[in-house]
């Protein structure tokens, strides 16, 4: 019998509407190890992690934690049994500072907390001994998003954790910040603390953990040491197939000039100016890439082009005519096609059917509506041919298009878009938390459009995605470009570096 | 035929349903405690409400008379709603309505009836149509809430009334504040003598059904629904938000004004003060009961009518004061309401 901190028993998880999260689930966790859950999203990571924090009662199924059965109903217990979790999305109150958040929910709410002094000392203690540079004083909105993650850490650490899991720490983190973040993270388990890491990214998996358990539908595939194993393994765990691991992206001979801009600036819903002046241009059978950590004005140009928000341009053009005025009609009607960064904010109606969403840009064209009335008889067979052509699974083309998975909501808003045939096609994070299966769809599709002509710029905070897709990429930092750099994997580490604002020089 | 698709459907009507069906009981049961509490049997009282709603062909017809204006408000809601526009307005929509067809009605009275008749139902409708439209002018133009403006405008259109049945248009003999009655032949057709039910309720329910078809079964009313679930995605897809309010607020203020002049031309004659007992705000339960389904109004606007005429013969025969009637009509669409919100949490819970 081998020893373990945490052995999670049989765990079954189905949540209403019949969405079974975790079907029989038994993973164990050994001290002091960093274990991997490698899976694709919906497989049932967080569920089962949540679970273990005391998110969620499992419908059946027990675990054991340090040799004993753990009956855990709340996060509160799960802290008293000092196990902390990061979570995807940060749970810090932005407005209080990182000593009031560490030691938020400690106290109860009638005392008067006259010991902060005391808390800011231990923090700045245990900050200087990890190296986590956190300074308790500071106010939390005022952080950078890598800041206020090692805040998370060091909340769990100061409540004396000994398991911490994390979920999808490194998707908000530059490739130099996810770097200082794996390193810190083995730091710890050499320390003999227990690390839960979520992801499915496979070089994290490879370079931080000691075993990994992969996760797909709710079942587990399999239990590996990192070192028996190698990515290709893995992708084949997690996706249940071969996975194409590289694109075969064809050889193509740019043409015309599609789209240009010239200075163009943006501001945002503050007022401030997140594009200070960028000009490119895109040609025909050509991926432009722009790589850049989210909020660098990315959103802000991509809306701008698509003539949603305002922007100041001295040129603009597509397909040769001269732009002036935002119009969006006049850019559906000289051939633009958006694939907006949020699909559920904006490419799609989440509570219209996934038919209607299908004829969101062409409803009052022939021939879904004729004479003003909607053909219910042509929309529904447009649906299904579509559905069908893309290989989009769903139940009932008349359902809310809002309970179908991410990966094939996605499907949908680029079916919609390729089908116009676009001379350009605007596309912003387009695999955005989807899974492995839809984003291989999703990226093969674009390369297509490339192949057939299109002129293509491609948004995106995921570098692989960016070397994988792009003829040419482009780094954005603060709303200005740092430089242009040919897809070389060789160098993805200057790009990396210029996504943080250091001025390289690539060398052609 | 796609059977599980039917049976998904006809469950989800089914639902709906069920939220009145909990909801009224629970309400008359927490109003029959007021009523112990104020020293009234609430047996004889909601014996009189049943009586005063059904009992003779006289009461049910007087049910489909006060009926009407609310179906006319709340279908017009209904498609404001569906647009995510708050329309409070709908009460000075309907006064406004109500002006403008006692104004044609009387000052173009020599009119034929096959010309009048029509007339002053269609200047009603637009009087009411601007009225509302004029609040989502202010709401495209500079961004004001039509909450606020809608309930502004509801003062504006009661006190012009007030103004105009005490002054201008104040008949000329007689001592009340009231106009003179409109051209007998712009009087809608009474259909069920000696009952006063007239065709302005079959109207009421073609309109129902024709808001119906507009809201679900059109490019428009797929444009409007788009820009209420979500204007940013509507504005992707290059649907004019603002124009969609604008339309949508003319068709529910629209509603309201043919409901005031349909009032004026079958019912009253004529105009004064208190021409609406707030039809425009039951008017928004109404909506609200049925998901803003311009077909599910008739039957919600029945059920509103039902208990208006009911409370106000408990009122005259059990001696309930008119104050505690009012409690026990707002209990009726609190819990109508709540029920809605717990059963849209529930549902939020299991996703």
């Amino acid at each position: 019998m081998e020893d373990y901190l945490v052995r999670m028993e049989n765990i079954y998880k189905s949540f209403p509407g019949g969405v079974q999260a975790n079907r029989g689930i038994t993973l164990e966790v050994r001290p002091g190890e960093i274990h991997c859950l490698l899976g694709e999203n919906g497989a049932g990571k967080t569920v089962l992690m949540s679970i273990l924090y005391g998110l969620y009662k499992p419908d059946s199924g027990t675990i054991y934690y340090k040799g004993k059965k753990l009956d855990i109903h709340s996060t509160k217990d799960a802290i008293a049994n000092r196990i902390g979790m990061v979570h995807q999305h940060f749970m810090l109150v932005p407005t209080l500072t990182v000593a009031e958040n560490v030691v938020l929910g400690q106290y109860p709410a009638w005392k008067v907390i006259n010991d902060m002094d005391k808390v800011h000392e231990r923090i700045r203690a245990m900050s200087d001994e990890f190296g986590l540079d956190v300074d308790p004083a500071k106010i939390v909105q005022d952080l950078s998003v890598g800041e206020q993650q090692r805040v998370e850490i060091l909340k769990a650490l100061y409540h004396g954790a000994d398991l911490l899991i994390l979920d999808e720490p490194t998707a908000v983190l530059t490739p130099q910040e996810s770097e200082h973040l794996l390193k810190f993270l083995r730091d710890l388990a050499n320390r003999g603390l227990t690390i839960i890491f979520i992801t499915h990214k496979l070089e994290e998996v490879m370079q931080v953990s000691d075993r990994v358990t992969v996760l797909r539908d709710g079942k587990v595939v399999g239990t590996v040491n990192t070192s028996d194993t190698n990515p290709r393994e893995l992708a084949r765990m997690m996706v249940g197939r071969e996975v194409l691991m590289e694109l075969k992206k064809a050889q193509t001979e740019p043409g015309k000039v599609i789209f240009l801009v010239r200075n163009l600036r943006v501001k945002d819903a503050r007022g401030l100016e997140v594009v200070r002046g960028v000009s490119f241009e895109v040609r025909e059978r050509e991926v432009l890439g722009i790589a850049g950590v989210s909020g660098n004005g990315q959103t802000e140009l991509a809306l701008a082009l698509a003539g949603l928000i305002e922007g100041e341009f001295d040129e603009m053009r597509l397909d040769g005519q001269l732009i002036t005025k935002r119009d969006l009609q006049r850019l559906h009607r000289l051939g633009m096609a958006h694939i907006p960064e949020d699909r559920q904010k904006m490419g799609l109606i989440l509570p219209f059917s996934v038919a209607e969403n299908f004829v969101l840009k062409t409803y009052r064209d022939e021939p879904f509506a004729r004479r003003g009335f909607l053909r219910f008889d042509a929309i529904r067979d447009y649906t299904r041919s579509q559905v069908s052509k893309f290989s989009i699974r769903v139940g009932d083309i008349e359902e809310e298009i809002a309970h179908l998975s991410g990966g094939n909501q996605q499907k949908v808003v680029v079916a919609r878009e390729l089908d116009r045939q676009p001379r350009f096609l605007l596309v912003n994070q387009p695999t955005r938390g989807i899974d492995i299966g839809a984003t291989e769809f999703v990226r093969q599709q674009i390369l297509a459009e490339r192949d057939a002509g299109a002129a293509i710029l491609l948004i995106s905070a995921d570098l692989e995605e960016i070397f994988a897709l792009s003829d040419r990429i482009l780094v954005m930092f603060e709303g200005r470009f740092m430089g242009e750099v040919p897809p070389d994997p060789a160098l993805i580490e200057q790009v990396g570096l210029m996504m943080a604002g250091k001025t390289v020089q690539v060398s052609d | 035929m796609d059977w599980a698709a039917l049976r998904a459907r006809l469950g989800k009507q089914l639902r709906s349903v069920w939220t009145p069906l909990i909801a009224i009981p629970i309400s008359l049961l927490i109003g029959a405690g007021i009523l112990l509490l104020s020293g009234y049997d609430p047996i004889a009282a909601y014996q009189a409400m049943w009586q005063g709603a059904f009992k003779d062909r006289i009461a049910v017809t007087e049910v489909l008379v006060k009926a009407t204006p609310l179906i006319f408000i709340g279908a017009g809601l209904a498609v404001a709603f569906r647009c995510s526009i708050w329309n409070i307005g709908a009460e000075g929509q309907f006064y406004v309505g109500a002006v403008m067809a006692t104004v044609v009605g009387i000052y173009l009275g020599s009119l034929p009836g096959y010309i009048l008749m029509p007339l002053v139902l269609i200047v009603g409708m637009i009087g009411g149509a601007f009225w509302g439209m004029l609040a989502a002018f202010l709401k495209n133009r500079f961004g004001a809430s039509e909450v606020v403006t809608t309930i502004m405008l509801n003062y504006i259109a009661i006190y012009v009334t007030g103004y105009l049945v005490t002054g201008p248009m104040i008949e000329t003999k007689g001592l009340f504040a009231q106009t003179p009655k409109i051209s007998e032949s712009a009087w809608l057709p009474r259909f069920l003598p000696p009952t006063r039910l007239h065709i302005g309720f079959i109207l009421a329910i073609i309109f129902c059904i024709v808001l119906y078809i507009l809201i679900f079964k059109t490019s428009v009313g797929f444009a409007i629904r788009a820009v209420g679930f979500n204007p940013d995605a509507a504005r992707y897809a290059s649907i004019n938000v603002r124009s969609n309010i604008l339309l949508a607020m003319a068709i529910s203020g629209g509603a309201a004004g043919l409901g005031g002049a349909v009032e004026v031309a079958g019912i009253s004659y004529r105009l004064y003060q208190l021409i609406s007992p707030g039809y425009g705000f039951d008017g928004i339960a109404v909506s609200l009961l049925v998901g803003n389904n311009p077909l599910g109004v008739i039957f919600s606007g029945i059920l509103f009518g039902a208990l208006r005429s009911g409370a106000e013969v408990m009122q005259l025969s059990a001696k309930v004061p008119s104050v505690l009637v009012f409690a026990i009509q707002g209990l009726v669409i609190l819990s109508v309401v709540a029920t809605g919100a717990y059963r849209a949490v529930v549902r939020e819970k299991e996703e």
